[in-house]
């Protein structure tokens, strides 16, 4: 690795770059889905390439390619320098990455259970039993189970020294029956949305999910909800569990915390962020109850790791502290329009994408209260788990989500079951309205593997630690 | 680019090195550049050469898939082997039939050398154009002007040898004021086609209309929806439910509806991988040729799209939809059309009494996916309409829509239409007046 990375920097400074890095990514990934009892994807996939950054003329330029050769290294690398050079014909200022950093180290994601050693068979037998508990439901009309695992090599040699060595390793599963009958369809998943958890974890995390003695009840809460009424519309209480928190926090404190998106970068795709630069420090974003937390470094985070695709080490870093917003997710380039250091956030989705600014795990801190308290608290209002739906204009602002299944919390005990339940509300006046968190007992890192960004799109895996907690004077129900 | 030779030369050593009783294999190159901007300045600009290969393996009735973006000849026998492995590990699934037969595919040209080497300098003074036009005007531009060449190969042990190659352009913008914002984006797949300064005048120009927006209440309104948002609805539709396994498996909106009047009699909806007005691809990932399906003729549910496993299900033939093995999700048209209608834009405007005029949708995602229930926002170009005539723009509103009861309810259809690009392929959609679209939330901008 190292011949090929000291190459694309030396012909990166020949040719008077100001700045150069290059990341080589190797990736496996091993996907098995289980459909109705049949095996309807089994697929071993790998990938590997490199792509080159250079900064020239006060202008960013990348190159990759999947050829991993000296020469192609030369080669992509003169053209990264070329396309910088394009860069500059429209520029309006000179990109600044800030002082140096220069680290040399290598890490690992501490496992237990390498899952690429587990046997494909058992594997398959696994699923096979949890599709076959899932449809002892009747009114299940199809069983869906799946296991994925991933793991990541990757070498980043910069300009300024660091030369850093990872492997990430990443295991997930999940489950989802679908229920289809008196003209609806219903589902439910376990133990994350869209049937799927994961995290930087070996094979122990699947184990844990004990996805066999949890089959059948996702399938009879299936079928429940085929009957079961409509979630009415009112403006309540509203609990939220902590998978459906998890993207409740994605969207809405993940995204618009990402400085890039602050400053303007995402602005043709995903959109901007209403957290401007002077609302740092200052600025309400929910109740003294609330306090968020960007960790990189959290065991078994989805979003963790060593050091970011730009070289900066993995940190826990304050975004909302009692209530106030004070910090973002940042880069080099934008922590130095701040006058801050790079915060270690800046991911890449493999080798042929530039990194930009990603999630690492985003988490709401865990309150005080045991989730039975807190329904027995509650007078009246509704519990709502397991995300459906998700959408949220391009500031962040106006969301609304949908989740699996609901219940009616009447006189402290939760009630009569409801389904396509909905709710909606503007960030800041939502989290205004959280008064109370569940404990550390309640309190779980949730992987979302799908978050999307950048032209060309990337995908990056973020995750999301949070225990179920009250919204007061929400909006639910939308759907008619 | 690897050349049809050096494709066809890598399937034949890939199906020699395999002992299965039925191989694929898709190949697949790339060679393409992004020039992407925000603050009327280029701050990524990025370029990638890729290949990649993937065998599906069949053992019996099991299937075992792997893929590589290698291909030295360590790196086929591995694929080979893994895919043969991992296939005899499972049990049989008997809802298999076989991969595809050879068929006859069609002949296209959707190659242009002008395209293939298009400069990240030519890129540059593009989005140049774009960016000076937002300065000039006090705005802010952003966007992406993407180029590029591919070439994909499929083929089998059954004889099937399929090759095409294409090129593709594409540029989306966003143009701001601190309280506005405008969008136009152009696809083709020669990069000549592509006006960047026309594009950015329409983004200029709505970022303009757009000023000082206004707060108007949500409810249900009567809608003009330009063509970027009809086309929004249509990929949704398609990933929703113009696909054989959404009907197989009960949860497609055209389950119990096939032969009834779903839509207004003014919409028709087709998928037609050979028309040269979208972005054309001659057959699918299986190398079956991609045959036209008629989804929705005058309003009625007529058809959806097949792949072979599906097919096989039913004793029918694919009709050339399949996507790369594994695919769970099942087949879902790429190349969507909807039907012009008779009226242009301006018309429509003066029709209406009262409504909204509707750019594009944000953020689209089915609550509710049986019956096609969708949440949105609308984004860079919104205004109400009064007596006719624009009366002034509006902060952006939240829609919780079924998209199927929307499109019973036109009242015209534009007779112009936009190609768009789309999951992987394209998008040609009209602009439409629906008479009413219910919206249920507002923003603050």
């Amino acid at each position: 690795m190292r011949e090929l990375t000291d190459r694309a920097l030396n012909v990166a400074e020949i040719k008077g770059a100001t700045y150069a890095d290059i990341r080589i990514v190797r990736r496996e990934n091993q996907s098995i889905v289980v459909k109705n009892g049949k095996v309807e994807a089994l697929s071993q996939d790998e990938d590997q390439g490199f792509g080159v950054r250079v900064i020239l003329n006060g202008a960013w330029g990348f190159a990759s390619s999947s050829l991993l050769s000296l020469e192609e290294v030369e080669r992509v690398t003169a053209l990264a320098v070329e396309i910088a050079r394009a860069s500059a014909l429209v520029k309006t200022k000179e990109v600044d990455i800030g002082p140096p950093i220069v680290y040399s180290d290598t890490y690992r994601t501490p496992v237990k259970i390498d899952p690429f050693q587990v046997p494909l068979e058992r594997k398959i037998e696994l699923l096979l039993a949890a599709d076959a508990g899932m449809r002892l439901a009747e009114g299940v009309a199809v069983a869906k189970s799946n296991l994925q695992f991933v793991r990541e090599r990757k070498g980043f040699a910069g300009s300024e020294g660091s030369f850093i060595e990872q492997e990430i390793i990443e295991s997930g599963g999940g489950l989802e029956a679908t229920a289809v009958g008196e003209g609806d369809v219903q589902k439910r998943s376990y133990p994350n949305s869209f049937g799927r958890h994961q995290g930087t974890a070996g094979y122990e995390l699947i184990e844990e999910m004990d996805l066999v003695g949890n089959a059948q009840w996702v399938g009879e809460e299936a079928v429940a909800l085929l009957t079961a009424p409509q979630c009415p519309g009112v403006v309540t209480t509203l609990i939220l569990g902590a998978t459906q928190l998890a993207l409740q926090v994605h969207e809405s404190c993940g995204h618009p915390i990402e400085l890039d998106r602050v400053f303007g970068s995402e602005a043709s795709y995903a959109g901007t962020s209403f957290l401007t630069t002077e609302k740092l420090g200052t600025f309400r974003y929910g109740s003294e109850t609330v306090n968020i937390t960007a960790d990189a470094t959290i065991p078994g985070g989805l979003g963790t790791f060593g050091y970011d695709d730009e070289g900066a080490p993995a940190q826990r870093v304050p975004i909302v502290k009692d209530g106030t917003f004070v910090g973002y997710l940042t880069s080099r380039e934008t922590a130095a329009m701040l006058g801050q250091e790079s915060n270690g956030c800046m991911r890449a989705d493999g080798w042929n994408r530039i990194p930009l600014i990603r999630m690492t795990n985003i988490n709401l801190e865990p309150g005080k209260w045991d989730f039975e308290d807190l329904i027995a608290d509650t007078d009246e209002g509704i519990y709502m788990e397991m995300n459906k739906s998700w959408s949220i204009d391009d500031k962040r602002l106006n969301f609304q989500f949908g989740t699996e299944i609901a219940y009616q919390i009447k006189k402290g005990k939760l009630g009569q079951l409801y389904k396509n339940a909905t709710y909606t509300g503007i960030t800041p006046e939502f989290w205004a309205g959280c008064d109370a968190i569940c404990n550390q007992k309640h309190w779980n890192v949730w992987g979302t593997p799908n978050c999307g960004k950048g032209q060309p799109q990337q995908v990056a895996h973020v995750g999301h630690g949070t225990a179920p907690a009250r919204f007061r004077n929400v909006q639910v129900g939308v759907m008619k | 680019m690897l050349g049809e030779r050096k494709m066809r030369e890598i399937a034949e050593r890939v199906l020699s090195l395999s002992a299965a009783n039925q191989t694929e294999v898709i190949i697949m190159s790339e060679d393409s550049g992004l020039t992407r901007f925000a603050n009327s300045y280029i701050h990524q600009n990025v370029a990638e050469r890729n290949v990649g290969l993937r065998v599906r393996a069949v053992v019996g009735k099991k299937i075992g898939v792997a893929s590589s973006n290698d291909l030295s000849q360590e790196a086929l026998e591995r694929v080979v082997e893994r895919a043969m492995t991992i296939a005899k590990l499972q049990p049989e699934n008997p809802d298999f039939t076989s991969l595809p037969s050879p068929a006859t595919v069609a002949e296209i040209e959707v190659f242009d050398e002008a395209t293939a080497s298009f400069s990240p300098e030519d890129r540059a003074k593009a989005v140049g154009l774009v960016c000076q036009l937002a300065l000039n005007n006090g705005l802010i531009a952003s966007g992406a002007f993407t180029t590029g060449a591919g070439e994909l190969a499929v083929a089998n042990s059954l004889g099937i040898f399929a090759y095409y190659s294409t090129t593709t352009a594409d540029i989306n913008t966003v143009i701001m004021s601190d309280d506005s914002a405008g969008y136009a984006a152009a696809t083709a797949w020669k990069v000549g086609e592509i006006n960047t300064e026309v594009v950015g005048a329409e983004a200029v120009g709505k970022a303009l209309q757009t000023r000082n927006p206004r707060e108007l209440p949500p409810g249900c309104y009567p809608v003009i929806l330009e063509e970027y948002a009809v086309a929004d609805m249509l990929e949704t539709l398609a990933y929703l439910g113009f696909g054989a396994l959404a009907v197989q498996e009960g949860r497609s909106f055209m389950v119990d509806s096939f032969g009834k009047q779903i839509m207004s009699d003014a919409i028709s909806i087709w998928d037609d991988g050979l028309d040269p007005t979208g972005l054309p691809m001659p057959f699918d990932f299986e190398g079956v040729p991609r045959q036209r399906v008629d989804l929705i003729k005058g309003g009625v549910a007529e058809a959806v799209v097949y792949d072979s496993y599906t097919a096989g299900k039913e004793g029918r033939a694919s009709t050339g939809h399949g996507l790369p093995a594994p695919n769970t999700h099942g087949p879902i048209p790429g190349h969507i059309f909807m039907g012009p209608g008779e009226v242009n834009k301006e018309e429509m405007l003066a029709s209406t009494e009262r409504g909204l005029w509707v750019t594009r949708f944000h953020y689209t995602v089915p609550v509710h996916p049986k019956l096609a229930i969708v949440t949105g926002m609308t984004r860079d170009g919104t205004f109400l309409i009064e007596k006719g005539e624009v009366a002034y723009p509006i902060k952006n509103l939240r829609f919780t829509q079924s998209y199927i009861e929307a499109l019973a309810n036109v009242e015209l259809v534009g007779r112009a239409t936009r190609l768009q690009q789309s999951w992987f392929g394209g998008v040609r959609a009209p602009a439409l007046k629906l008479a009413e679209f219910e919206f249920t939330g507002a923003t603050e901008f």
